[in-house]
């Protein structure tokens, strides 16, 4: 029987010739992601399972990346809590600010996760690597102490759905869109334990930041693992780490592998979409909202803070002025995109449009610090999630889109479609 | 036994437990915090014993295991629900706070309701009707971290069986 890339990927680590849905297997893991929020409490059930050392002090990342810089004393505590244990176990890979970058930003960028692994996340957008053809997934603190122990996971075999999208993109539509439209048609739940297979031409032809941006939300749907095939994009960018890419293996899904349901959509005609409050499931084209007026717009976060979305949004804001009744605050995912954002101008742009630019950090998506919402207020963000009180006080609305919309709204003061201030 | 709190589809992490108190990690401050999303200081209507019954994907959204740690160290005996979110099960299962899924319990619960849950029998029972909801038995792999009262306790026994 024919295997998906999420079962061979799988199967090579299980020590197995095939797996299938529903098999529950034990799994070697090739690397294991917490940060200063799951990592506090997967110390703390490391230090109870009573072993001295970690598996593998090489193959754990720990990043300070959502209460960073540190907010507050609890979060200065975290942190500090999160570095003697760096310390202690010589953890090759610890970044704490001034280092780190959003992790789902860093870890692809430094080369950290590659085509054909398997990598745990105490953080639920881990799913992000499976645009490099990567099995990665999200899992609480307790797991993730235990792999840190075992250096390996349970897995159930999920089922997959393939998702396949044809047609050419309009300007303004890139990777956000596309997720933000599947959700809105599979649902919430759609893809609950699932693995999410994203195919046809649109996706080969998709850049590495776009496909990243998708495979981030496919937790959104209640996926297990949002996987693709590596593209000539992909298989560039891997090459580009030179010795450390020689560990990637690259799998492709046999022609007779099961799909429990295969969806096409055809996307040429695909408005610029955005997610109404309080579901990332409620996408609409952006026409249909834009009477709505906003406090705050928020560009960044794991899901679109990489360079492609600066520069989709530099593009919009270079020349023209934020709304001045509104804050805009712009996010670079790492400390490397920030650079190249600077070099290329695009700081420059943001600061004169009347934003406000921060170090790398998650803060502002889930209402953390740098950017959270007042009683009543409203935001469109270029993240993942508005879930009731997401950015701030349960009263605040929020709604999601890509970087297009989310400048061309920063000038307008409401929702807007980008062509709007072309 | 217990009172349900029934809630609807999709309650998510946020709404379970809102990040601004993701940088709590003491098991009291996280109890008074929960459910403190769906409706400020709910945590204090909470009795030990009580059980949550919810809708489809109890639990969306984040891996943060302060979630189910909230409702567990809440007194919350445990939740009943027609399906549950993927991560929130897993971490539900390594804390040892029981999850179980039944569709029909769910249905036939009510905010207010006495019930009593057998979990080893795997038994759903109004206090009231008599009537009772038979839970699936869980995966072996499943059952084992169940029995161990959590992950950690497994994990020990796995590494004593290595040496």
């Amino acid at each position: 029987m024919g295997m998906t890339i999420t079962e061979k990927i799988i199967a090579q680590h299980a020590g197995l010739p095939e797996v299938h849905s529903g098999e529950l297997v034990a799994v070697l893991v090739d690397g294991i992601l917490t940060n200063d929020i799951s990592g506090p409490l997967a110390l703390k059930e490391f230090e109870k399972i009573g072993v001295d050392k970690v598996f593998d002090k090489e193959k754990i990342f720990l990043l300070m990346d959502h209460f960073t810089s540190n907010a507050n004393i609890q979060a200065a505590t975290n942190c500090k809590y999160c570095r003697d244990f760096a310390k202690k176990q010589s953890i090759t890979h610890f970044y704490d600010s001034g280092r780190v970058g959003i992790e789902h930003a860093f870890l692809p960028e430094k080369g950290l996760v590659l085509p054909g692994q398997i990598i745990l996340g105490g953080d639920s957008h881990t799913c992000t690597y499976g645009a490099l053809g990567a099995f990665s997934t999200g899992v609480g603190s307790t797991d993730i102490a235990a792999a840190m122990v075992l250096g390996e996971t349970w897995l159930r075999i999920p089922e997959s759905v393939k998702c396949i999208y044809h047609g050419n993109l309009k300007d303004y539509v890139a990777g956000k869109d596309l997720i933000l439209l599947t959700i809105g048609k599979i649902g919430v739940s759609g893809a609950r334990y699932k693995a999410i297979e994203f195919a046809g031409e649109v996706i080969d032809g998709l850049s590495v930041d776009s496909r990243l941006t998708m495979c981030n939300m496919a937790i959104e749907a209640g996926a297990k693992n949002g996987i693709m095939k590596a593209n000539k994009a992909i298989k560039d960018y891997v090459s580009s780490f030179g010795q450390k890419a020689e560990a990637a293996v690259y799998y492709e899904s046999d022609k007779d592998a099961i799909y429990e349901a295969t969806i096409e959509f055809d996307v040429s005609d695909l408005e610029p979409q955005v997610a109404l409050p309080s579901s990332p499931g409620n996408a609409v084209p952006v026409g249909e909202c834009s009477n709505v007026m906003l406090d705050q717009v928020v560009i960044g976060s794991c899901t679109n803070g990489r360079m492609e979305d600066l520069r989709t949004a530099a593009k919009i804001l270079k020349g023209k002025k934020t709304h001045p009744y509104l804050r805009t605050v712009i996010i670079p995912a790492t400390i490397d995109i920030y650079r190249k954002a600077v070099e290329e101008g695009l700081i420059d742009i943001f600061i004169d449009a009347g934003a406000v630019v921060s170090t790398p950090t998650c803060g502002p998506c889930f209402g953390g610090h740098m950017g959270c919402l007042a009683a009543g207020e409203k935001a469109i963000s270029t993240t993942n999630r508005n879930f009731v009180g997401r950015m701030g006080d349960p009263s605040s609305k929020l709604y999601l889109s890509g970087p297009a919309v989310a400048a061309a709204s920063a000038i307008k003061g409401r929702i807007a479609h980008p062509k709007e201030v072309q | 036994m217990g009172t349900v709190f029934k809630f609807g589809d999709n309650i998510d992490t946020d709404v379970i437990l809102p990040g601004k108190y993701l940088n709590i990690t003491d098991e009291n401050a996280l109890a008074e915090a929960c459910m403190d999303g769906y409706e400020e200081r709910f945590a204090t209507k909470i009795k030990p014993g009580d059980i949550f019954v919810a809708g489809e994907n109890f639990g969306c959204g984040s891996s943060r295991e302060h979630a189910p740690i909230s409702i567990k160290a809440a007194g919350v005996k445990c939740i009943v629900a027609a399906s549950f979110a993927r991560i929130f099960y897993r971490n539900a299962i390594n804390i040892g706070l029981p999850v179980l899924e039944s569709p029909e319990a769910v249905a036939h619960f009510m905010e207010g309701d006495n019930c009593d849950v057998n979990l080893s029998e795997g038994v759903i029972v109004d206090k009231k009707t008599g009537e009772k909801f038979l839970v699936n038995a869980y995966p072996q792999r499943i059952q084992a971290i169940i029995e161990k009262g959590g992950l950690i306790s497994y994990v020990k026994d796995v590494i004593k069986e290595r040496d």
